[in-house]
Formats: C-alpha cells, structure tokens, sequence
C-alpha cells in the first residue's frame, strides 16, 4: 500500500494529493515550512507557506504570484488530503505540516525549537502517526540555556567591549537567529548597526508588523568613530570577508548553537561564543517527540543515524531519512551552502 | 575554582598573547599561593596522579545522565575530549562549590587508596555541585592534558611581569623535576637558593627553520654548521657526583640508557651539556626506530643495549665547572665543550663537528649529502651567540633538506580532538601492491581549515564502513605526503616505517591510478 508521503529524490513527497513539502528539485507545487534558503528553494510552479512567510519567500525568490499564504491552523484540502501549518518556534512564520487522509496523520516538522524566542510563534505539539523529524543537534552534549541568560552574556560583553573602545561584532543567520538576538540586546548600552543582509529582512518584517528593535544599516557613510562602543550584527559570511575590517578596533562574538563545544569555539578565529541556536536541542527533541504520540518517526538531517538508532531503543519504529536540508550547520554559513545533493 | 575557570575560559578564548598574558597576571594577583602553584604546574604538564580510571567515569556520567553506553561513546568521538563530553552530559547541577583549586586537588589525590564506592559519591558529588565549565576542568584534573596554548615562554613572561623578575631566571626555576607537592610557590620563584634542586635543566634553544637562501645570513665568517641528527635531544647534567639526563620534553630519562649514566660518571662534576642521543652499533648509525625501542621501556635488558646502543652527540655546554655559562659566546662554550669531550676520550660521547665551509654555495652543496649521512640537514649558527631560552630568531637556524614526498590515497578517516573536534583530521593513506591498497602511513596536519571542512563534508557522504570513531571510505582522493624518514618495518602491514609523516597538498589532479605503488616507496629506504 502507498504510503501518504514518501521521499522521492526530490522532497517529501504527497503522491495522493502531488504536491512535495520542502523540495530541493524543481516540482510543480511545493508546500513550504519556512524561508530558509534550504527549505523554501527557487524554481517551483507554486508555492504555498504561511501569511508570516509570504514576505520572506518573495523576498528571496522575487516578486511573484506564486507564492500563496495560509493561516496556522487553517484546513486545506487537496484531493482528498487534509493539509493545516502549525507553529515550529524556529524562525518567524516557520510551520510544521500537518498532513491527514482517512486514519493516517503525517506530521513535518522543518525545523524546530521548544522555547519561546518573543518572536518566531511558539513551538505547539501535533498529534500524529509519523513524525519526520530534524536532528542537528540529535546527541545528549547539546543543551541549551535559556535564552535571557544568554542575552545577560552577550550585554555584558558589549558592555565590556565599549568601557575598553571597542566595537562589538556578532554574527547571526540573517533570518531568524539576527532578529532574535536584536531583540535581546539592551539599547541602553548604545546604537546596533547591521548588515546589509540583515537590515533588508528587518525591514520587510518590520512593514509586517513584527517588533524588531531599531537597527541602523552600516553603510560605507560611517567611520569608526561612529562603530565605537556600538554593537554590529552581521551574517556569518561577512565576518570572514573584507567587510569587518572596516571596524577596526573590534571584537567577534559567534551566536550559534555549534558554540557548545570548545573545539568549534577555538576553531573559528572569534573572541566569544555564544551557545543560541533556532534548533531544539537534545531534550526538546526528546520532548517534541514524545508529545506528538507518534510511533513512527523519520529522522532527517544532524545526527540521523545516532538519533535515530537512540530512539529504537526506545521503543519507536525511527528511521534515517536522506534529505538536502542542512539545518544550522557548523562549518558554511546561509550564503554559502555546499549542496549535499550532489 | 570559579577564578581559575574564569582563566581558563580567557585564555582559552583568545589567541592573542598578550590578552593571555594579562589573565595570567590578573589571576595571580588575586590567587593564593597553592592555587597559583598548581596552576602552574598544571599549565606546564604536571598533574596529580590519577585515582580513578576513565571507564568508571565514563560509566557513573553515563549513569547520572541516563544515557546508553553507546551513546556516551558516539557523543565522545564527535567531541573529541572526554574530560568536556562528561560535563555536557551531566544534568545540571543543583549545588554550588566554593572549594578553591588546592583544595579540589587535595580531595581528588585523597581518593587514592578509598574504595570503588566511595570514589562514586565523592566524583558524582562534585559534578553535582561544579557548573558546566567547571566540571570540565575538575574532570580534566582527573584525566589531565591541559591543552591551552599556554606556552612555557608565555607562562615565564607572565610571572616575571608579575613578580617582577628577568623571565630568563624565571624560565628557569620552572625547569626540571617540581611539583606542588614537593615545593612551594616561594621556593620555585622567590627564594634565593635557585640550586637547591641539583637536577634542575636549563631551557633548551630552539631554532626556527630557515625560510630564505643562507646567502641573506651575511658572511659566512660569523656563523658555523653542524649536521643535524634526527635522534632525542636531551641534557645531561652531572652535578655532586650525580648524573640526570632530561629529554626536550622535561622528562627525566636518566634510567632509561645506564651505558649514558656510565660514560656522564667520568664528566667533570658541573657540567650540563647539550646533545642529541643517537642509536649508534659499531660506528654505524640505526634508525630512529631503534632509538624509539629505548625510549619505551622502563627497564632496558640486556639484549637491547646491546642491539640499540647509544650515544651522546655534543651539542654546546650551558654549565661549566658549576657556573651558568650560556651568555658567554657560541666560540668560547665550544671551546670548553671541546676541551671536555677530549678529555673524556669516550666512545658514549662524540663531538657535533663543525662542518668546514668557505662559501654558502659550498654548504648548499654539501648540504645535499644530508640523507645518506643520516641527517636532516645543517644547524647554523652565529659565532658569538649566547645561548638563549626558548625559540628565537637570528643567533640559530635550521636549515633542513626537503623532505620525500609520496601520492597516497585516502583509504581511512577519524574526527580529530581539540581544536579538530568534529571535523575528520585523522586520514590513514595506502599505495597501491598491483590491484591492491596497502595502507602505510597516518598523517594528521598539512590541511587549511576549509579543505578540513571540504574532506568531512566528502567523508560523511562516502562513508562505506564504520569501525568505531573511524570511518572507511571510497578510494576516491590522492594526497601528497611529505616526511623526513623511511625504515623497514615488521610491525606495519606495508613494511615500511615513516619519520613525522604529514599532508603536503591534495592532489584533486590525480586519478587513484596514478598514485605511487608499494615499490616507489621502498625504493626510497636506503
């Protein structure tokens, strides 16, 4: 018997309703979790994603009819199959994929995290069969602090970096990870000055209505008197590039989950890690899985094969899926993916 | 230990020296004596014995985590030092810990002679009560290895800055055979009695590699050549009629060569001499190989004195007739050494000669006999050098040959420690034996960051079959190997042996079929 979705080389796959959810191939009609360049990819006939996505996606793909939004919650039935969009927590308007035909329930979900960051919606566990899972940071060393302790780390080191002179420069993932961390600095310390990157999709969240605080874009008409003591967000690409160089006196900050493990943190030529990731760490996974009731759980990108072979033992029927997505990666940054696929 | 956690992160956290510098300062200035002398120690290599095995901590963290064995295991591979992975799996704590360092100390050595269970409550009881980051460096006092960066030359300028002292003098106190609790932090540093310790070494010169022609050095009337002997540097002191032999590392190997103890009874009593220890039978020098036999054993049978007999090749003299002689020049202490290997007239110990030259271009000549006299090449040095601590530039060079260099084709890949964790850094390489691959040599370092990233990225996708932390994958990709030596070998499938072997480049030009066989390579054993 077919199965209600399947991976089929090009995505997950609903073969009784034809569409795929995150494709990585060219397809007709792509449902889409959210607008990270690995989950929402160019070239689909249609796509469809939340209303909170919708800017995002026609801000990276291009101004284009074919992007449709749905509302969380709301039912959309193709064919027969019941599909509705959930909230994932992991980035704004990212959703788990809910997907029902007669007694079978299917549930994606992209990526995700537990906690609530104050502006993704928050994480909400869906009930279902089979849950297809992220595993990027699927072993028992990943755990997360909550994130006011983290924000208490990274004002403090501004606060350092300013009483000595020096700008503070951090890096984030453009979507998501940079409007989260923006939000948890003090602007009582000073200005925050961002990316290019980074300043276009605030912008655009802002003109729908997210709270992000005020940013100011760090163009070339700045000097370094007008850095010093402020804070810069940039993607992680541009600490790697020419671009930094132009503050000077400064010191690097790293906001990534990857920063747990003090070989990550030595290895990248920054001053400071910060352990923030926009992914479920070992006990949200733990946690997200137990709560949908599933039994059957397909385990796709981090540590697939440890997670998965974990979650056998205890008691499910997990399996690796093969997927192109990538998650938050240790060693690329979003502007500079290595296709996997290949 | 909160305030020597707070250094550790500093210093782990930066690699700029002075940044590093100042911690330390900043630490010592707010330390109690015993913290800073086991901070000291532990920078430096020396920490307490262990009392309790690494299996019974990787079982209790397993335990107190409520993972699977397994999956402790797995989680260590990728992170690469156990010490850190005990104290990411550790649920968090629910006490706090005022304990200072000495005193964590105190309590881990106590463990010695306690039983199983009482070591569990003591250990699980402490990673109850130490946050994340100072469990690990309890875990690491246990497991030792503080790999940080801490280098003796940065540890010596920060305690001179602090103590205001010469760091020459302070480079030296740090030397030889201490350990906290058989010192204190006044008598290492402060007190005047420096000789109290009669085993104490001196810092070794070390030399840079010359990076240029030798003709940039100036006139050859200001420098000398020596070959340079691939064997173990080391010391030897003799002082109150007692001999000591110090390796580079500041092991005390004296029991290990009785017939170097023998011929260093005859020295002049003070003297410290530097030299290389070379396997030598008969006039014909053996491989590093047979030198290594000599190193790994405590006890040294008969058979192998006389199989791997060895020998001092004198290098300078830092001590004469009880007198710190290294600022005297290069010329005078050679005079003094000459004098003393000639009086000696023994076979355990051989003059470095200065090779005779009048022009550079004769040098670079002669310089291409290096491997059939079983050198690495020449030492250079200027004549009225002082002999300084340490590696510094200008006085002494190195001046080595190229090293062989062979295709191998990656057959096996392991995630590195450290600064490596969770990327594959460990390759294994093989040539090809007719149709088959013959696995020859490991080589760890050579890669630059990205093309570490590249391999592991390449390396998770083909991996066919996992051994453990090691992965076999697709004979795919040809690296070129450089290293400085090739023996015969019964211990290795390949029957060949190879000296400091590292990755020279990725050859993404070659096809696997055009990496080098078996035969290429022992033809290159002389």
């Amino acid at each position: 018997m077919e199965r209600l979705l399947t991976f089929d080389g090009k995505g997950i796959y609903c073969p009784r309703a034809d569409v795929h959810i995150d494709p990585w191939e060219k397809v007709p009609k792509a449902l889409i979790t959210h607008g990270h360049s690995d989950h929402a990819r160019w070239g689909m006939g249609a796509y469809l994603c939340t209303h909170e996505s919708v800017p995002i996606l026609q801000h990276r793909l291009g101004k284009t009819n074919r992007i449709q939004g749905i509302a969380f919650g709301e039912n959309l039935f193709i064919n027969g199959v019941k599909f509705s969009f959930h909230p994932a927590g992991h980035v704004i308007g990212s959703a788990q994929i809910r997907v029902e035909y007669k007694d079978e329930i299917w549930v994606v979900s992209g990526d995700y995290k537990l906690a609530n960051d104050g502006i993704s919606k928050a994480f909400e566990p869906v009930k279902c069969h089979t849950f297809i899972t992220e595993s990027t940071f699927g072993l028992p060393v990943y755990k997360w602090q909550n994130q006011t302790a983290i924000f208490d780390k990274v004002n403090t080191w501004w606060r350092k970096n300013q009483a000595e002179g020096r700008v503070s420069v951090i890096t984030a993932y453009s979507l998501g990870k940079a409007q989260r961390l923006i939000n948890g600095l003090d602007p009582s310390i000073g200005k925050i000055y961002t990316h290019g990157a980074i300043e276009n999709t605030n912008s655009i969240l802002r003109e729908h209505n997210h709270f992000i605080q005020d940013t100011q874009f760090a163009t070339a008409s700045y000097n370094f008197k007008d850095y010093q003591g402020n804070m810069v967000v940039c993607p992680p690409s541009a600490a790697n590039s020419n671009w930094v160089k132009k503050f000077k006196d400064f010191r690097l900050g790293i906001a990534s989950g990857w920063m747990q493990m003090r070989g990550a943190r030595r290895r990248r030529a920054a001053d400071i890690g910060f352990i923030l990731s926009d992914h479920a760490d070992w006990n949200g996974l733990n946690t997200a899985i137990e709560a949908t009731g599933a039994n059957e759980i397909y385990v796709t990108h981090g540590f697939s094969r440890i997670y998965s072979q974990y979650l056998r033992e205890q008691g499910y029927d997990a399996k690796i899926v093969e997927t192109a997505f990538e998650g938050e990666r240790l060693d690329s940054t979003e502007e500079e993916k290595i296709d996997q696929t290949t | 230990m909160k305030h020597f956690a707070q250094l550790f992160r500093q210093v782990d956290e930066t690699n700029k020296t002075n940044e590093k510098v100042a911690a330390l300062i900043a630490y010592f200035e707010k330390a109690s004596d015993e913290d800073k002398l086991w901070t000291i120690a532990l920078f430096s290599h020396r920490r307490p014995k262990r009392t309790v095995n690494t299996t019974l901590l990787r079982t209790w963290a397993s335990e107190i985590s409520g993972i699977p064995a397994w999956l402790f295991e797995e989680s260590y591979h990728i992170v690469g030092d156990l010490a850190e992975t005990i104290s990411l799996v550790l649920p968090l704590p629910t006490k706090q810990s005022v304990l200072s360092l000495n005193e964590w100390i105190l309590s881990i050595m106590n463990l010695k002679d306690k039983e199983e269970h009482e070591k569990r409550s003591f250990i699980i009881e402490a990673w109850n009560s130490l946050e994340t980051a100072e469990r690990f460096l309890f875990n690491k006092l246990i497991t030792g290895g503080f790999r940080i960066g801490i280098s003796q030359k940065l540890m010596s300028r920060a305690l001179a800055r602090y103590l205001k002292k010469e760091e020459n003098e302070i480079a030296h106190r740090l030397m030889g055979d201490w350990s906290p609790t058989t010192t204190t932090f006044s008598d290492l540093l402060l007190n005047e009695h420096i000789s109290a310790d009669i085993s104490r070494p001196y810092p070794f010169y070390l030399a840079y590699a010359l990076e240029t022609e030798p003709a940039t050095l100036g006139s050859t009337q200001n420098w000398a050549a020596e070959w340079k002997w691939d064997g173990i540097r080391s010391q030897c002191i003799k002082r109150d009629n007692e001999v000591f032999i110090w390796s580079r590392g500041e092991d005390l190997i004296t029991n290990r060569f009785p017939e170097l103890i023998e011929m260093a009874q005859r020295l002049p009593d003070g003297v410290a001499i530097d030299g290389e220890i070379l396997a030598v039978k008969e006039g014909t020098l053996l491989g590093f190989q047979a030198l290594q036999k000599r190193i790994g054993r405590k006890t040294v049978g008969k058979k192998l004195l006389q199989d791997n007999p060895v020998i001092i090749r004198a290098y300078d003299l830092m001590e004469y007739e009880g007198k710190d002689i290294r600022e005297l020049s290069y010329l005078k202490r050679r005079g003094y050494l000459k004098k003393i290997v000639h009086q000696m007239d023994h076979f355990s110990l051989i003059l470095s000669e200065n090779v005779p030259f009048s022009s550079w271009a004769e040098l670079t000549n002669l310089r291409k006999k290096s491997r059939d006299l079983g050198t690495e090449g020449f030492m250079l040095k200027q004549l009225d050098s002082p002999y300084l601590s340490g590696r510094k530039k200008g006085d002494w060079w190195k001046w080595k040959v190229d090293p062989y260099t062979i295709d191998g084709i990656l057959i096996y890949a392991q995630r590195g420690h450290g600064r490596r964790s969770n990327l594959y850094s460990d390759f294994t390489f093989a040539v090809w034996d007719e149709d088959r691959l013959v696995p020859f040599t490991k080589a760890y370092s050579g890669l630059t960051d990205a093309e570490f990233k590249e391999i592991t990225a390449w390396v998770k996708k083909n991996t066919v079959e996992r051994f453990g932390p090691v992965s076999s994958v697709k004979p795919m990709h040809v690296f070129e190997l450089a290293f400085e030596g090739i023996q015969k070998s019964t211990r290795h499938k390949s029957g060949v042996a190879l000296r400091f072997p590292r990755i020279k480049r990725w050859r993404k030009d070659k096809p696997i079929q055009e990496a080098n066989t078996l035969s290429d390579l022992k033809s290159l054993i002389r």
